[in-house]
C-alpha cells in the first residue's frame, strides 16, 4: 500500500486523531499495514515487545498464561484501539499474548523505528507519550474496576 | 377556658371509663415514670418528681401533692399506635400451598390517653405524618390514632434534659389535643385550667364540674409554662441545622462521638418519634401455622442495612451519623419539619450521656467540651 | 366468597400482606441466578406495573425479599422474577417449583420513566443482574420500536456463563434492531465477545450525546463508573437515570431500613434522576 493512503488510514483512527502532518509524516516511516486471521496469535507473551498496533477492525484478546489453569483472557481490544506499549517501555517485552479472537485488521507500527524517532525528535516523543499515557490511565482504570470484581459483590436479592 | 378543681378531675376519669375508653397515664413502675392502664385520678404519681441529666434518671417526692410535676419518663406514647411488636398476619399451610388471613380486624376500645406533653403531641403528629400522611396508611396506627382521646398536660417545670422550647414544640401545648391541663397550685388550691381543643373534649369537659376561669387563673396557668420554658436543662440552636449538618457529613465529630456511643439502641428505642422496625417470619412445629411479626427496629443495629453483598454502614460511627442526620437533617426533606421535638429522652437513656445537643454545636463549630467521655 | 378470596381482597386492602400466587415456572439463568415466572391471576385485574417497579416476594415461613419485576409490562397477569440466590429468602425461592405458591405484594416504587424516550435514542447501560429491572424496558420499547431512534443495550457480567438473558439479548439484536454490546470481566478461548468493564463498551457505540436517554442499573460502583462515563461523552446528566437498591422489609415507607440521605428508596426509588442521587453516590456508608 502507498504511504499516502497509509496515512489517510492512520489519520481516521481515534489514537492519532489531531497529530500534526510533521509528527504523521514521521510515524508513516514507521508503519505497515497488516491483516490478521481468527484464532492467530499476534503477539506472544514474554517475547521482545518490537510492533505497537492501531486496531482497525476486529477484536483481539489480551491473555495471561496461568499455570496450571486455563489462559485467562482480561480484555479484549477493538476497533479505535490500540494493543501493545511494551516496545516504549524497557525491557521491551510483553507481558501478554495477544489472539485474535475476530479477524482483525489493524496498522503495524515498527517498535524500534518508533524509538529512535522518539529518541531524535523529543516533540515527537512527547506527543506518543502523552497520547499512549492517557490510554494507560483508562485502562489502569478499568483494571481497578475488574479487581473489584463488582458483579460479585453486588449480584443481590431484590434486583 | 374553664377550670376543675382537683376533687372534680375523677369525673372526667369516669366520663372516659363510661365513654368506653381504656385510660393510659403516668404511674411510678420500678422507679420510673411509665405508662400504664388506670381508671381513676388517684393511680396518677400524686407527689412524685423526677431528675434528669446525661445517662441520669431518678425519680424522688416532689415534697408537694401535685399529680404532674414530673416530665418525660422512658416510655412514650408510641408503644401503643406503634407497638414494639405487631402481627402483621397469619399464613396456614394448605395442601401444597397456603392461605394467609387478613390481619386483625380493628383493635378496641379506644384509648384515652392522659397526660400528654407538648413535646409528645408534636411527636405524634410527626408519626402522624410517617403513618397516615402518605400513599400508603398503617392500618393499626390509624385506628388507634383516629379513636384516641389526647388529654395534654402543660409542664409546670423543664427537665434536666428538655429543650422543646428550642425546637418550638412546648412547653405550652398549642393543638392537637382533646382536652389541656394546666396545673394551679397556690396554697391550699389545687385545681386545673381546661382548654379544649375539640368537640369530644367539649363533651368531656361538659362531664366535669367545671367553670368559666378568671383572668387570675388564665394569668397563673400563662406563669406554669413560663417556670417551665426558664428551666430547661438543654437547648439546641436549630438555625440552619439540616444544612450545616448536610455539609458535615464527614466531620471529625462522628469518630469522636464513635468512640463513646456504645450503639445500644436506647435512643431510638426511647424516642418518640423514631419509627424504624423490621419483620419475624415464625413458623410453629408443625410448619402448619406461620406469621410475620413487626418488631422495634434501631439504625444503630448492624443487620439494619445488611444486603446480600454486605453491609452498608459498617461501623458505629455511620451508623450514628444516619440516627442524628436524619433527626435533625434528612427528616425535614422527608416530612417538612426537624424529626426531633426536643424531649431529651434520648440524652436520659444513653448510657453514656451522649447529648445531641451538645453533639449538635460541635459539628456546628460552638466550643462545646466533649460531655461524660 | 371463599377465604382465598378473602385473602385476596384483605390484600389488595392492606399493602403489609402477601397474596399466594402459582410458580408456573422455574429457569436457571445461571449457576446462582434464576427465573421464577408467576400466574397473577389472584393479584386481581387491577394488578399493573411500569417498569423498574418491585414486588415483595414471600416464601410461607421464611420471610420476603423485594424483587424487581423483569416481565413485560403490558401482560401482568404473568410476571416474572429474576433471583439471585443468596440469602435465605432467595434460597428458600431457589427450591420452587412448578406448581408451588409463594406470596407477592406489591407493586412499589417508582418507575423508569420511558416517555421521556420517545423519539431519542436510547443507552440501556446494565452490570449483573441489573439488566432484569430494565427488561420491561426493553419490552415496551420494542412493543413500539419506531417510536424510538437507536435502542443500545450495554451489558457486563462477570464470566461468559453469568449472563442473563443470553438468547433475548441476540434475538433484540437480530429482530429489532437493538445495538447490544456485551462484555464480561473474565473470558476464555470459546468466548468470542468483548472483555473488560461494562465502561469500555462506550467507545464502540458513537452516542449522540444530546439526543440520548440513558437507564443505568447494576452494582453501584458500576453506576458511577457509567454516569461519569456517559458525563464525558456528553450526556446531560438530566437525561439519566439509574435504580437503586437497599435493604427493604416494608416497601411502604414505614420501616425506615432502605433510606438513602434523605429519600426512601422504596418511595422516590428505586428508579431516581442521576441528578437527584448524583451527589449521595459519593458519600461513604450514607
Amino acid at each position: 500500500m502507498e504511504k499516502e493512503d497509509l496515512s489517510e488510514i492512520m489519520r481516521q483512527h481515534p489514537f492519532l486523531a489531531g497529530l500534526s502532518f510533521e509528527h504523521m509524516q514521521t510515524l508513516v516511516g514507521c508503519a505497515t499495514n497488516v491483516r490478521f486471521a481468527d484464532d492467530e496469535t499476534i503477539i506472544h507473551e514474554g517475547q521482545v515487545a518490537n510492533k505497537f498496533y492501531l486496531i482497525r477492525t476486529g477484536r483481539v484478546a489480551l491473555q495471561m498464561d496461568v499455570p496450571g489453569k486455563e489462559p485467562l483472557r482480561i480484555q479484549t481490544v477493538g476497533p479505535g484501539e490500540i494493543l501493545g506499549w511494551s516496545w516504549l517501555i524497557s525491557p521491551f517485552r510483553w507481558h501478554f499474548s495477544g489472539i485474535v479472537v475476530l479477524e482483525t485488521r489493524a496498522i503495524a507500527l515498527d517498535g524500534e523505528c518508533l524509538r529512535a524517532k522518539c529518541e531524535k525528535d523529543p516533540s515527537f516523543g512527547y506527543e506518543m507519550l502523552k497520547r499512549l499515557s492517557q490510554v494507560m490511565e483508562r485502562r489502569l482504570d478499568a483494571t481497578r474496576l475488574q479487581l473489584i470484581d463488582l458483579y460479585d459483590t453486588a449480584a443481590r436479592a431484590g434486583r | 377556658m374553664y377550670v376543675v378543681e382537683l376533687n372534680d378531675l375523677q369525673g372526667l376519669f369516669t366520663a372516659l371509663s363510661q365513654q368506653g375508653y381504656t385510660i393510659i397515664g403516668p404511674q411510678v413502675r420500678n422507679g420510673a415514670l411509665t405508662f400504664d392502664r388506670m381508671t381513676s385520678v388517684d393511680e396518677l404519681p400524686r407527689g412524685w418528681t423526677d431528675h434528669q441529666d446525661g445517662g441520669m434518671y431518678s425519680i424522688a417526692r416532689s415534697g408537694d401533692d401535685a399529680l404532674f410535676s414530673y416530665t418525660v419518663g422512658p416510655h412514650s406514647w408510641k408503644r401503643f399506635l406503634f407497638p414494639a411488636r405487631l402481627r402483621l398476619f397469619a399464613a396456614r399451610r394448605e395442601g401444597k400451598g397456603f392461605a394467609v388471613d387478613p390481619p386483625a380486624a380493628t383493635p378496641a376500645p379506644p384509648y384515652a390517653f392522659i397526660g400528654v406533653r407538648a413535646c409528645e403531641l408534636a411527636a405524634l403528629d410527626l408519626q402522624d405524618r410517617i403513618f397516615m400522611s402518605g400513599q400508603y396508611a398503617d392500618a393499626h396506627y390509624t385506628a388507634i390514632r383516629s379513636s384516641a382521646f389526647i388529654v395534654a398536660v402543660n409542664c409546670g417545670r423543664g427537665g434536666g434534659t428538655c429543650f422543646c422550647s428550642s425546637m418550638g414544640t412546648g412547653p405550652k401545648a398549642r393543638d392537637g389535643f382533646d382536652l389541656a391541663l394546666t396545673e394551679i397550685m397556690d396554697g391550699e388550691r389545687h385545681a386545673f385550667l381546661i382548654e379544649t381543643g375539640s368537640s369530644r373534649g367539649k363533651d368531656a369537659r361538659a362531664a366535669m364540674q367545671a367553670r368559666e376561669a378568671d383572668p387570675s387563673e388564665i394569668a397563673r396557668a400563662a406563669a406554669v409554662s413560663r417556670a417551665a420554658e426558664s428551666t430547661m436543662g438543654r437547648a439546641l440552636d436549630t438555625s440552619g441545622l439540616a444544612g450545616i449538618l448536610a455539609e458535615n457529613f464527614e466531620h471529625q465529630r462522628w469518630d469522636d462521638i464513635a468512640k463513646r456511643c456504645l450503639a445500644c439502641a436506647n435512643c431510638t428505642m426511647v424516642c418518640p418519634t423514631c419509627f424504624c422496625s423490621t419483620v419475624e417470619d415464625v413458623t410453629d412445629l408443625t410448619g402448619d401455622h406461620a406469621e410475620r411479626w413487626r418488631r422495634w427496629d434501631s439504625c444503630f443495629t448492624s443487620d439494619f442495612t445488611r444486603v446480600a453483598g454486605g453491609n452498608i454502614r459498617m461501623s458505629t460511627r455511620t451508623r450514628y451519623r444516619q440516627w442524628m442526620m436524619h433527626k435533625l437533617s434528612h427528616w425535614v426533606e422527608q416530612f417538612g419539619s426537624t424529626g426531633c421535638v426536643g424531649c431529651g429522652r434520648c440524652i436520659t437513656w444513653c448510657p453514656v450521656g451522649i447529648d445531641i445537643t451538645a453533639e449538635a454545636a460541635a459539628i456546628r463549630g460552638a466550643n462545646v467540651a466533649t460531655t461524660n467521655g | 366468597m371463599t377465604r382465598r378470596a378473602q385473602s385476596a381482597l384483605a390484600a389488595a386492602v392492606d399493602p403489609m400482606t402477601p397474596t399466594p400466587v402459582m410458580v408456573r415456572k422455574a429457569l436457571w439463568e445461571n449457576d446462582d441466578t434464576f427465573t421464577l415466572t408467576l400466574d397473577c391471576a389472584p393479584l386481581g385485574e387491577r394488578y399493573r406495573f411500569l417498569p423498574g417497579q418491585f414486588n415483595m416476594v414471600y416464601v410461607y415461613g421464611v420471610g420476603e425479599a423485594a424483587v424487581s419485576i423483569s416481565s413485560d409490562p403490558a401482560r401482568p397477569g404473568t410476571l416474572d422474577h429474576t433471583i439471585h440466590r443468596v440469602g435465605l429468602v432467595t434460597t428458600a425461592l431457589a427450591q420452587k417449583k412448578r406448581g408451588d405458591l409463594i406470596g407477592i405484594r406489591g407493586p412499589f416504587g417508582s418507575s423508569w420513566p420511558i416517555e421521556v424516550a420517545r423519539g431519542k435514542d436510547v443507552c440501556i447501560a446494565s452490570g449483573g443482574i441489573g439488566l432484569a429491572p430494565l427488561r420491561p424496558v426493553i419490552y415496551a420499547m420494542l412493543k413500539d420500536r419506531d417510536a424510538y431512534g437507536r435502542v443500545i443495550v450495554l451489558y457486563g457480567g462477570r464470566s461468559p456463563l453469568d449472563l442473563l438473558y443470553r438468547v433475548e439479548l441476540e434475538k433484540w439484536a437480530n429482530d429489532f434492531g437493538v445495538e447490544v454490546l456485551v462484555t464480561v470481566d473474565r473470558g476464555d478461548s470459546s468466548w468470542k465477545g468483548h472483555i473488560g468493564v461494562v465502561t469500555s463498551l462506550f467507545q464502540y457505540i458513537k452516542l449522540d450525546a444530546r439526543e440520548t436517554i440513558a437507564y443505568v442499573c447494576g452494582p453501584e460502583i458500576m453506576m458511577k463508573y457509567t454516569i461519569d462515563e456517559l458525563d464525558r461523552r456528553g450526556v446531560p446528566p438530566a437525561q439519566m437515570y439509574l435504580s437503586m437498591e437497599r435493604n427493604m422489609k416494608c416497601a411502604v415507607g414505614f420501616c425506615g431500613h432502605c433510606q438513602y440521605g434523605p429519600t426512601f428508596i422504596c418511595k422516590e426509588g428505586p428508579v431516581y434522576p442521576v441528578t437527584r442521587v448524583r451527589p449521595l453516590l459519593d458519600r461513604k456508608e450514607l
